[in-house]
C-alpha cells in the first residue's frame, strides 16, 4: 500500500533531560510519513533517523501497542492520547493527521506524575492506591466451585465495564485538579458490583480514598474531563457510584 | 558449512533428571504431593525467593509464595507488574469443568493437549495441568474476574481450534487482561502486607551461581542505570516467551529472551528452541516500518469462516463475490473440524493456498476471515458481546469495519513452546533456579491449543511452583542468604557491566532495531512456518554474519547511567541473534515434522507433516558449550504410557 500519499508533518515534541531539567520543545520535521503508520512508529522512524545521525532518541514508553497495558500514553495537541475518542496513543494511525499539519506531544502532566525523561512519566502513585484495597482476600486453595454463587450476567458484565480500566493515568492528566477519582472509582465500582467483593467492601473505600490523597491526587469537581479522554470508555457513573460506597461505609459507622 | 553443528550429550534420566513421579499418570500429582518435604510456616519466613516477571506466572506465584509465608522479591522491567504481556491475551482460558456438558473432562483436556502438541510433551506434566484446570477457573472467580455468564448467572464457554468441547472460559477479548489483573491484585495484596517487595523498571541481566546452585541476580535500574545485586534462596525465571526473536510478532514489544538465554549461558538446558508458534489470525503487515503484528483472537473462529475467491487475482470487492466463487478451504480440506482446525494446520493452510497464488491483493499474503454470515444469522447484539472489541481493535488499525467488510488475515509468530528445559517440579538444571509459564518448554510439546497458556501460566504459578519449591528448600533449612559481597556477586556484575561497556564502545552506525529486523526477515523466512535443510543452513550463515556485523557496527547512543532505551534493545537483540541461531540448529537437527516444526522433507503425500516417532520422540534439551564450540544436544526421552501417539489428524 505504498502507492498512498504520504505526508509532510512539524513535530514539536517535549525533550526533558531527567526530573531536574526544565524541558523544552524541540521540533522536527518529519517528510514521507504513511497513513499506514501508527503515530508511534512514527516516532520509531524519527528515533532511528536520529540515532542514525548520533543524536538522542526521543524517549517514550510503550508495550502491548494495541491499547491494553496502559503503558504508552502522552499529550497530542493538548488531548491526552490524542483527539480520537476511546483510542490509546499506540492505536491512533497516521490516517487521522492532515499532510502539512503541525503536532505538539508533551508528557502527561501532574504533580503526582514527575517528568523521568522526555515522555516517560513515573506513574507508581496510581499503584500505591491500589494496594490499599484493591482486591479481594481469599487464599490460594480455599475457592469454592465457580458456578457456587450465581451472579446476573448483568452485573457481571457492568463489573467488567469497569474493571476495563488500563491504568493509564489519562483521566489524571486531563483533570483540572489532577485528580484520581474516575481511575479509584472504577476499582471499587468493579468490586462493588461483585457479591465476592461485599465482604471487604467499606475498609475498601475508606482505605482507597485515603490513599488517594496520601498520594498528592487532587479532588473530584465533576468537570467530566476524565471521562471524555479514557481511552476505555470508563463512565463517570463510576465516581457517583464510589461516592455512594463512601456513604455507605460511613452510616455503617466505619 | 561442514563443521558439527553440535555435539551429541547425554540421555537424561526420567527419576533423577526429570523427576517424574511413580505411578499411572492420573495418580502421579497426588502421590507427589503427599511424600513432597515440607517446609513449616516458620522456616518459610527465613526463606527468601525472587521471582522475575509479573506475568500470569510470575505474579500468581509471588502471591501464592507470599501467601505461603516466603519473603518474595518479584522484578520486571515495566513500570508497574500490571502491564506485563500476559495483559494483552484476548481469547480465554481452558478448564475441565464441563460445565455444558458436552463430554469434557479432565483426561479429554489431557489427550487433547498432548495431541495439539503432536505427541511432543511430558505425559506427567499434561495430565497435571489439566488435573489442576477447574480449581484456577474457582479462585479466579473468588476473586473477582468478571468472565463472561449466561443470563442465569452462571459460567459461559466457548470453543478453540484443535477441540470438539466448549472448554474455555472468557472475559470478551480481554481474558488476560481480567486474569492478570486479578492475580495482580493478590500481589498488591501481598506487598501491602509486606510480604513481597516489588522493583519495578528493573531488568535483570543475570543470574548469580554459588557453588553452582543458582543464589541471586544482577540487575540494572532501568531510571540510574545503576548495577544491583539481589540474594536469595532460590531464583524463579517467569519472563515469558522469545517470540520476538522474529521481530515482528503478536508479542508486546519489549517481551524478549535474555533472562533465559542468561541463564541458557550459565548452564540451564534450553529445551525445543525450534518449536514457535505461528497464529493464523494476524492483520496482515501493511508496511515496512511496522513494528508489531495485532493478533485476532482465535476465538472469532468459532463463528467466523475463512475463504479466497475461488479465481485468482479476483478485484472484486468480497462482498459482491458470491458463495459459490469463494474457495473455504479450511472447510474442504478439514470437514471434521473445519475453520477450527489447531493453529499450525490453519497456519500453514493459509500460507498454501497464499503461495498457489490465490492470496489477496495488494500483497498476496492475506485472506478473509469473515463473520457477516454469522452477523446474519445470529444478530448483531449476540455478536457484538462475543467480539465487539477486537472488532474495534481492527477498525481502529485498518480503517475498516468487520461489520460490513470481511476482514483480512495473515500469519504471524505469536508464542514459543520452547524455553528453558524444565524437571517435573519445574527446576532447571540449575539447581535453585526454576522457570514457569512460558519461560519454560514444558506442556506444550510442539504446538499449544489456543487457550492453554494462560490456563499452564496459572497453574504453575498458583499451584505447582509452590509445592515444588519446597522440595529444593527444605533441603536447606538454616542456609544463611548469600553475601552479595562475595566473589561471586562481584564477578558476574563485573562481567554484566562490561558487556554493557562493550555495546556502547563499538560505537558504530546502525540502530539495534535494524539489525533486529534483520534478524526478524531472516528467521520468518528461512526457520518459519516450513523449513528445510537447506533454508536453515543458509539461516544459519546469515545469522552468524550479522552477529559479527552487529558487534561491529551498532549504535548505542547516550551513557548507561540514565535511562538509555538504545541500550535495553542492543542488549536484547544481541541475545536473540545467538537465540536465533540456536532456533536454526534444533530444527536442522530435527529431522521430521511435527506441531508447529514443519520440515519439507518430511511430510506425507498429502502434504501433511511427517512425524518421526522411533528416532524423535524426545525433548531435546540443548547444553551451553562455551562462545566457540557446538551447543551440546541432551535428550529427554518421552515415555508414552497412558495414550498412544497417532497420527494426529482433523480431517
Ligand atoms: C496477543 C496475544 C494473545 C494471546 N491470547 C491468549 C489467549 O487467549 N489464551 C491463552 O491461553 N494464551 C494467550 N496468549 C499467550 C499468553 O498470553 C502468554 O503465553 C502468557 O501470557 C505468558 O505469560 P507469562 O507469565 O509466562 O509471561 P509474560 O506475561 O510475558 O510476562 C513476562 C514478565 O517477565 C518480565 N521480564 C522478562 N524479562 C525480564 C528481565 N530480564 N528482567 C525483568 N523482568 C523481565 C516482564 O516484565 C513481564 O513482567 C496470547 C498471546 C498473545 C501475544
Ligand atoms: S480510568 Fe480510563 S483514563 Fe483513567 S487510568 Fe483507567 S483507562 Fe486510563
Ligand atoms: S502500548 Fe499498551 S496500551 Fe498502548
Amino acid at each position: 500500500m505504498s502507492e498512498k500519499k504520504t505526508m509532510r508533518l512539524t513535530l514539536k515534541v517535549w525533550r526533558q533531560n531527567g526530573p531536574q531539567d526544565q524541558g523544552r520543545f524541540e521540533t522536527y520535521e518529519l517528510d514521507n510519513v504513511n497513513p499506514d503508520w501508527s503515530f508511534l512508529e512514527m516516532l520509531d522512524i524519527l528515533n532511528m533517523k536520529l540515532v542514525r545521525e548520533g543524536k538522542e532518541p526521543i524517549a517514550f514508553e510503550s508495550d502491548c501497542r494495541e491499547g491494553i497495558c496502559g503503558t504508552c500514553g502522552f499529550v497530542i495537541n493538548g488531548r491526552a492520547h490524542g483527539h480520537l475518542h476511546k483510542t490509546t496513543v499506540c492505536q491512533l494511525h497516521m490516517r487521522h493527521f492532515k499532510d502539512g499539519e503541525t503536532i505538539v506531544i508533551e508528557p502527561f502532566r501532574a504533580t503526582a506524575f514527575p517528568v523521568l525523561k522526555d515522555l516517560i512519566i513515573d506513574r507508581s502513585a496510581m499503584d500505591f492506591i491500589l494496594k490499599r484495597g484493591g482486591y479481594i482476600s481469599v487464599n490460594v486453595g480455599s475457592a469454592p466451585d465457580a458456578n457456587t454463587i450465581p451472579v446476573p450476567k448483568h452485573n457481571s458484565d457492568r463489573a467488567f465495564d469497569f474493571a476495563t480500566c488500563i491504568g493509564c493515568g489519562a483521566c489524571i492528566a486531563a483533570c483540572p485538579n489532577a485528580s484520581a477519582a474516575l481511575f479509584v472509582s472504577a476499582k471499587i465500582t468493579h468490586l462493588a458490583l461483585l457479591p465476592q467483593g461485599h465482604p471487604e467492601r467499606e475498609k475498601r473505600v475508606d482505605e482507597m480514598l485515603t490513599a488517594m490523597e496520601e498520594q498528592g491526587f487532587g479532588g473530584c469537581s465533576n468537570t467530566y474531563a476524565c471521562e471524555v479522554e479514557c481511552p476505555k470508555g470508563i463512565s463517570i457513573t463510576g465516581i457517583a457510584r464510589a461516592n455512594l460506597e463512601y456513604w455507605r461505609a460511613k452510616l455503617k459507622g466505619n | 558449512m561442514m563443521e558439527k553443528l553440535w555435539k551429541d550429550g547425554r540421555t537424561l534420566d526420567l527419576e533423577t533428571d526429570s523427576r517424574i513421579p511413580d505411578g499411572p499418570v492420573e495418580e502421579k500429582w497426588t502421590r507427589y504431593k503427599g511424600t513432597v518435604p515440607l517446609v513449616s510456616p516458620a522456616n518459610k519466613r527465613r526463606f527468601t525467593i525472587i521471582v522475575v516477571g509479573s506475568g500470569l506466572a510470575g505474579a500468581s506465584a509471588s502471591a501464592t509464595l507470599a501467601q505461603l509465608g516466603y519473603n518474595v522479591l518479584l522484578f520486571t522491567y515495566h513500570d508497574s507488574p500490571r502491564r506485563a504481556h500476559s495483559i494483552a491475551a484476548q481469547g480465554g482460558i481452558n478448564a475441565a469443568k464441563n460445565y455444558q456438558n458436552d463430554g469434557d473432562s479432565i483426561w479429554r483436556l489431557f489427550y487433547d493437549t498432548m495431541k495439539g502438541g503432536d505427541f511432543r510433551a511430558r505425559e506427567a506434566n499434561v495430565y497435571r495441568l489439566a488435573e489442576i484446570s477447574p480449581q484456577i477457573i474457582d479462585y479466579s472467580v473468588a476473586i473477582g474476574v468478571p468472565f463472561a455468564r449466561e443470563y442465569g448467572g452462571l459460567l459461559a464457554n466457548r470453543s478453540f481450534g484443535g477441540v470438539l468441547v466448549q472448554r474455555t472460559f472468557y472475559a470478551r477479548g480481554q481474558t488476560g487482561q481480567q486474569l492478570l489483573l486479578g492475580a495482580i491484585s493478590q500481589v498488591l495484596r501481598w506487598w501491602n502486607e509486606g510480604r513481597i517487595k516489588i522493583f519495578p523498571r528493573h531488568e535483570v541481566l543475570d543470574i548469580v551461581l554459588i557453588d553452582g546452585h543458582a543464589k541471586g541476580i544482577i540487575a540494572r535500574d532501568l531510571i540510574t542505570g545503576e548495577l544491583k545485586r539481589f540474594a536469595a534462596h532460590a531464583v524463579v525465571l517467569a519472563t515469558g516467551g522469545y517470540g520476538n526473536a522474529y521481530f515482528l510478532s503478536t508479542n508486546a514489544v519489549n517481551s524478549n529472551a535474555t533472562a533465559i538465554w542468561r541463564a541458557y549461558k550459565r548452564g540451564a538446558y534450553f529445551g525445543n528452541p525450534c518449536f514457535v508458534q505461528v497464529h493464523p489470525t494476524a492483520l496482515p503487515e501493511t508496511h515496512e516500518y511496522q513494528s508489531k503484528r495485532t493478533l485476532m483472537s482465535e476465538s472469532l473462529r468459532n463463528d467466523g469462516r475463512v475463504w479466497v475467491p475461488r479465481k485468482k487475482g479476483d478485484t472484486r470487492h468480497p462482498n459482491e463475490i458470491p458463495h459459490e466463487e469463494r474457495w473455504y478451504f479450511l472447510e474442504e480440506w478439514y470437514p471434521a473440524y473445519g475453520n477450527l482446525v489447531p493453529r499450525d494446520v490453519a497456519s500453514r493452510a493459509i500460507k498454501r493456498v497464499c503461495d498457489m497464488g490465490y492470496g489477496l491483493p495488494p500483497t498476496g499474503r492475506a485472506v478473509y476471515l469473515d463473520l457477516l454470515d454469522a452477523i446474519k444469522e445470529q444478530g448483531k447484539e449476540r455478536i457484538d458481546a462475543k467480539y465487539g472489541n477486537l472488532f474495534e481493535m481492527y477498525e481502529k488499525i485498518t480503517g475498516e469495519s468487520p461489520w460490513e467488510v470481511p476482514m483480512k488475515i495473515y500469519p504471524a509468530v505469536h508464542y514459543t513452546m520452547g524455553g528453558l528445559w524444565v524437571s517435573y517440579e519445574l527446576q532447571t538444571s540449575i539447581p535453585g533456579l526454576f522457570a514457569i509459564g512460558e519461560a519454560n518448554f514444558s506442556d506444550h510439546g510442539a504446538n499449544r491449543l489456543g487457550a492453554s497458556a494462560l490456563m499452564q501460566g496459572l497453574a504453575d504459578g498458583y499451584y505447582i511452583l509452590p509445592y515444588t519449591i519446597g522440595s529444593y528448600l527444605a533441603h536447606r533449612l538454616g542456609e544463611k542468604l548469600p553475601d552479595t559481597e562475595s566473589e561471586e556477586f562481584r564477578k558476574t556484575e563485573q562481567e554484566v557491566k562490561e558487556r554493557i561497556e562493550r555495546l556502547i564502545s563499538v560505537n558504530g552506525k546502525t540502530p539495534p532495531d535494524e539489525f533486529h529486523m534483520k534478524l526478524g526477515h531472516i528467521l520468518w523466512d528461512k526457520v518459519g512456518l516450513s523449513r528445510s535443510k537447506e533454508s536453515l543452513l543458509q539461516a544459519l550463515e546469515e545469522i552468524r554474519e550479522l552477529k559479527k556485523e552487529f558487534w561491529k557496527d551498532v549504535k548505542v547512543v547516550g551513557d548507561a547511567n540514565t535511562i538509555n532505551q538504545e541500550l535495553e534493545k542492543a542488549g536484547r537483540v544481541a541475545d536473540f541473534i545467538e537465540l536465533g541461531e540456536l532456533i536454526t540448529i534444533d530444527a536442522l537437527h530435527r529431522e521430521e515434522s511435527c506441531g508447529a516444526h514443519f520440515r519439507e522433507e518430511y511430510k506425507t503425500e498429502e502434504g501433511e507433516p511427517l512425524r518421526r516417532d522411533d528416532e524423535f520422540a524426545y525433548v531435546a534439551a540443548w547444553q551451553y558449550n562455551g562462545e566457540d564450540n557446538p551447543p551440546i544436544l541432551n535428550k529427554e526421552p518421552l515415555k508414552f504410557e497412558a495414550i498412544k501417539p497417532t497420527v494426529r489428524s482433523y480431517k
